[in-house]
C-alpha cells in the first residue's frame, strides 16, 4: 500500500509528460510544410482539386484542430505512431528494430563512464593536490570539450586505421555468420569504439563530481571515527566513503540520459551504429516525418523511464529517503 | 604602540584594505591569480581574432577550388585541401566566424529564457512555479539535438533559426540555476527592506535580486556559450547547418566519408572547435573560482 503511494503519483506524472510530448508533436506535425495528403499526392504525380479534397477527407485532415489532436493522441495510445513511407512499414514497427542498438551503446557508454570515472575521481580524491589529481582535472575538462563527433573520427583514424584493431563502421560485420555467442562476441567488439566515444564526456564529468563529492565525504566525522577505530583504509574509502559519495554521481546519471541519447545521434552517425540516433538522421534527410515524430516520442518515453529508474536506484542506495514520496 | 586586540583579529589597515577593494577588482584578481584561467582568455582572443582579421589577411575563399582535392598539408595549401580541392586553411579561419557568433547569440538566447523562467519561478513561487518548473521538465525530457534538428528542419537552416534552436532546447539548467537562487535571495534582509518601502515586483526582480544572483549565472553563461558552440558543430557537422555558410562543423561533415583516406580536412576544424570550447571552460572554472566566495582571500 506505501509502495503504491509512491508509485503511482510518479506513474500519474510521467503519462502527463508524455501527453505533453505528444501534443508538442501534433504542433510540430501542423507547422511543417506538407502534410500525408501532399505526400500521397506527390507519389501519384497530382491530382484535382476534388480528389485532392477527398484523400483530406478520408485522413480526417478537413476536421478542426482539436478533433484532430484527439484523433493523433488516440491513434498512439493505442500504439499507432503512423506509417513510413520510406520503410513501408508501421512507424512503431521501424523503430522497435532500432531501440536495442541504441540501448546497448547509451548503457555501454554510461557503465564505462560511471564506473571509470568513479573509480578516477575516487583515486584523485585521496591525493587532492597531487599530480594524479591535476592530471584528473585536465583529462576532464579535455572531454569535456572535443566534440563527440571529432573524438569518434580521431579514435577511427587511431585504431581503426593507423593500428587497425578495431571495425570501422556498423554492429556487425556484413559476412558474420555464426551463433549467438559468436555474435554477442562480434557486437561488442564493434561496441568498444563508439561506447568509448561516448562514454569520454561524462567520464570527464563522473570524474570530477565524484573527486569533488568524495573530498566533501572524506572530511567528515564518520570517516574520522572510521579511521580511529583503525578499520583499513581500503575499506574506509570504499566502502564507508564512497557508498555516500557516489549519490550525486548517480543522479546526475540519470538526469543525463536524455543528453546521451542525444550524443548518440552524432556517434552513431559516425560510427554507422544501427540505432534511433541513425534513424533520425537518416530520416530528417528523406523528410519522413511520421519516423521522426516517433522518434522523438520514443526518446522521451525511455528518458521518462530512465529518471524513474533513477529515482528507484537512488531509494536503494540511500536509505534515508526510502519510502518517502 | 600596538592597542590590545586578541590574536588573529585583522587590524585597521587590513580592514581598510578590504572594504576599498571593489568586488569586480577582486574577482578580477581571482581571476588573474589563476594560470589556466589566463591561458584560457588568452586562446579565446586568439581565435577571435583570427576569425575577425584572418580571412582578409590570407586572402584566398574558402569556397575557392585552388588545388588537386585532398591534397596533403603543405601541397598546394598549408593545411591542405578538402574533397573538392578548397583549401582547409581558408576555411578555419572563415569557419570561426559562424561557429562563435551562432554560439554567442545561442548562448544569450539560452540565457535570456532561463532568466526570465527561472526569475519568474523562484520569485513568486506558488501556482506560477510550479507551471514553469513542469515546463522545464518537459524540455529536460526531449532530447536536446533531436529537437534542435527537428525544429532546424522545419524551418529553412539560416544562422538566426539555428541560434534560436539551440536555444530553445538547452536553457532549462540556466532556470533551475536561476530559480534556487533566487529562492535563497528573495528571504534576505534587504530584499524584505525593499519591499517594506513598497517597491514594484518588477523593480525587486530585476534591480534588487538578479544583480545579487548574478556570480553563478555568469559561470553559467560561461558554459552555455561552450555548449552552444558544440551544438552548432554538432548541427552543422550533420549536414544541417547553413550550407552556404562555412564552419568547422560543415567542414568535418562534408569530408568525413573519406577521412581515413585523408585525415587532414576532418582533424584540424575539429582541433579549432577543441581549441575554443576548452579555452571557454577553461574561462569559466576560472570565474567560478573567482566568484565563489568561499574561496577568496585565499
Amino acid at each position: 500500500m506505501r509502495a503504491l503511494g509512491v508509485i503511482l503519483p510518479k506513474l500519474v506524472y510521467a503519462v502527463g509528460m508524455l501527453l505533453a510530448v505528444v501534443v508538442l508533436n501534433f504542433l510540430l506535425l501542423q507547422i511543417a510544410p506538407g502534410d500525408i495528403a501532399d505526400t500521397i499526392i506527390g507519389e501519384m504525380g497530382g491530382a484535382t482539386a476534388e480528389i485532392e479534397a477527398e484523400i483530406r477527407a478520408s485522413y480526417g485532415l478537413d476536421r478542426p484542430l482539436a478533433e484532430q489532436l484527439l484523433v493523433y493522441i488516440g491513434n498512439i495510445a493505442s500504439g499507432d505512431l503512423g506509417y513510413s513511407y520510406y520503410f513501408n512499414r508501421p512507424v512503431l514497427e521501424v523503430i522497435l528494430g532500432r531501440v536495442p542498438a541504441t540501448l546497448i551503446l547509451v548503457i555501454a557508454a554510461l557503465l564505462f563512464a560511471i564506473v571509470a570515472g568513479t573509480f578516477l575521481g575516487v583515486v584523485a580524491a585521496r591525493r587532492p593536490n597531487g599530480l594524479f589529481s591535476h592530471v584528473v582535472t585536465v583529462l576532464a575538462l579535455v572531454g569535456y570539450s572535443a566534440p563527440v563527433f571529432w573524438t569518434g573520427l580521431m579514435l577511427l583514424i587511431l585504431f581503426a586505421s593507423i593500428v587497425p584493431v578495431f571495425p570501422v563502421s556498423g554492429m556487425v560485420s556484413p559476412v558474420f555468420d555464426g551463433g549467438l555467442a559468436a555474435r554477442v562476441v562480434e557486437i561488442a567488439y564493434h561496441l568498444v569504439l563508439p561506447a568509448l566515444t561516448l562514454g569520454i564526456i561524462y567520464l570527464a564529468q563522473y570524474s570530477r563530481l565524484s573527486r569533488a563529492s568524495m573530498l566533501d565525504v572524506l572530511g567528515a566525522d564518520y570517516i574520522r571515527t572510521a579511521r580511529a577505530k583503525g578499520l583499513a583504509e581500503g575499506v574506509v574509502v570504499y566502502k564507508h566513503a564512497l557508498r555516500n559519495a557516489i549519490l550525486p554521481v548517480v543522479t546526475i546519471a540519470g538526469l543525463q540520459f536524455g543528453q546521451l541519447f542525444a550524443g548518440a545521434v552524432l556517434v552513431e552517425t559516425v560510427f554507422n551504429w544501427p540505432g534511433m540516433g541513425l534513424l533520425a538522421y537518416d530520416s530528417i534527410l528523406r523528410r519522413d516525418t511520421p519516423t521522426i515524430m516517433g522518434v522523438l516520442l520514443f526518446s522521451a518515453l525511455l528518458v521518462i523511464l530512465a529518471n524513474m529508474a533513477t529515482d528507484f536506484a537512488y531509494r536503494l542506495i540511500d536509505p534515508r529517503i526510502r519510502g518517502r514520496a | 604602540m600596538t592597542p590590545d586586540r586578541p590574536a588573529g583579529t585583522p587590524g585597521p589597515e587590513a580592514v581598510a584594505a578590504l572594504m576599498v577593494e571593489r568586488p569586480l577588482r577582486e574577482a578580477w584578481r581571482m581571476f588573474a591569480a589563476n594560470r589556466a584561467a589566463l591561458l584560457g582568455l588568452a586562446v579565446l582572443a586568439a581565435i577571435v581574432l583570427a576569425a575577425l582579421i584572418g580571412p582578409p589577411l590570407y586572402g584566398v575563399d574558402p569556397f575557392d577550388i585552388v588545388w588537386a582535392p585532398f591534397s596533403p598539408p603543405g601541397e598546394g595549401a598549408p593545411l591542405g585541401t578538402d574533397y573538392i580541392g578548397r583549401d582547409i586553411l581558408a576555411g578555419v579561419l572563415q569557419g570561426g566566424r559562424a561557429t562563435l557568433a551562432v554560439g554567442a547569440a545561442a548562448a544569450v538566447i539560452t540565457l535570456v529564457i532561463g532568466l526570465i523562467v527561472g526569475a519568474l519561478a523562484g520569485y513568486y513561487g506558488g501556482w506560477v512555479e510550479e507551471a514553469l518548473m513542469r515546463l522545464t521538465e518537459f524540455f529536460q525530457v526531449l532530447p536536446p539535438l533531436l529537437l534542435a534538428m527537428v525544429l532546424v528542419t522545419l524551418f529553412s537552416p539560416t544562422l538566426t533559426t539555428i541560434a534560436v534552436a539551440i536555444g530553445i532546447v538547452s536553457w532549462t539548467s540556466v532556470a533551475r540555476l536561476t530559480r534556487a537562487e533566487f529562492l535563497r535571495i528573495k528571504q534576505l534582509e534587504y530584499v524584505q527592506a525593499a519591499r517594506s518601502i513598497s517597491a514594484r515586483d518588477r523593480r525587486i526582480i530585476w534591480v534588487i535580486v538578479l544583480p545579487n544572483a548574478m556570480p553563478p549565472l555568469i559561470v553559467a553563461a560561461a558554459l552555455a556559450i561552450g555548449v552552444s558552440i558544440l551544438f552548432e558543430a554538432g548541427l552543422s557537422f550533420l549536414g544541417l547547418g547553413d550550407p552556404d555558410v562555412m564552419s568547422w562543423g560543415l567542414m568535418i561533415g562534408s569530408n568525413r566519408k573519406d577521412f581515413l583516406e585523408a585525415w587532414w580536412p576532418v582533424t584540424f576544424p575539429g582541433i579549432a572547435i577543441f581549441l575554443t570550447v576548452l579555452s571557454v571552460s577553461l574561462i569559466g572554472d576560472g570565474l567560478n573560482d573567482a566568484m565563489n566566495p568561499k574561496l577568496r582571500q585565499r
